[in-house]
């Protein structure tokens, strides 16, 4: 994945051709990061510039603005090209403010910690 | 050296790579490296309603270490040339 000249530029492996590109980053925590990609090394190393995190939670979802931002290679699961002219997410997802994805976040937080519980009380059952 | 080695052979053929964290995306295998990092072009999710956040994303690059299967087309491997390519391997070159 080294840096390569132009002429092997779109064969090779490496990120150069996604320079200066609107890209997508999936973390291993599935944490969605949007940004411009600057700069990157052969661990998958790399720095966005206007890096935002895209929340999503069911039908809804907030673009977080976060800044300039170095992502360390190994917690990256992969880097996606985003398309500029269909850049967005299906039709029947809905923007919302940070407030609003907080609330969703915490109440989609909240169900799956009361399934784990009764998942947990009912243990005794042995359901599966 | 041999995988790597096998998947430049299979380059420009569709193969699905499962992730470690269970995504699974179906492509046309464009490049990889000595680290197995995979580049995929017109990458479809298997499970679009699951990762809406993929439907926009065309080409990608995935790196090595994430990577749990590449499932290959049927015809992808040559047992017999894998098998000497396995024999040479295992003597050391």
């Amino acid at each position: 994945m080294s840096w390569s000249g132009p002429e092997d530029l779109y064969l090779s492996t490496s990120l150069a051709s996604y320079l200066d590109r609107k890209i997508l980053v999936l973390l291993r925590d599935g944490r969605k990061l949007l940004g411009t990609l600057c700069s990157f090394d052969q661990f998958a190393n790399a720095v966005l510039e206007g890096a935002c995190e895209r929340v999503i939670v069911g039908d809804l979802y907030c673009d977080i603005p976060l800044g300039l931002y170095v992502i360390r290679g190994e917690n990256v699961v992969l880097i996606g090209e985003l398309d500029s002219e269909k850049e967005d997410l299906p039709p029947h997802m809905s923007r919302v403010s940070v407030a609003e994805i907080r609330k969703a976040q915490k109440a989609e937080r909240d169900a799956t910690d009361l399934k784990g519980l009764i998942r947990k009380r009912m243990e005794f059952l042995d359901m599966d | 050296m041999l995988f790597f080695s096998y998947f430049k052979e299979i380059v420009g053929r569709e193969v699905v790579v499962e992730l470690k964290n269970d995504l699974a995306i179906r492509g046309t295998l464009r490049s990889v490296d000595q680290y197995l990092n995979i580049k995929l072009e017109n990458t479809r999710v298997v499970d679009q309603e699951k990762y809406p956040h993929m439907l926009s994303v065309r080409n990608c690059f995935i790196r090595g270490s994430v990577v749990r299967y590449v499932q290959l087309p049927p015809d992808g491997v040559d047992v017999e040339l894998l098998h000497d390519a396995t024999r040479r391997e295992a003597r050391g070159g």
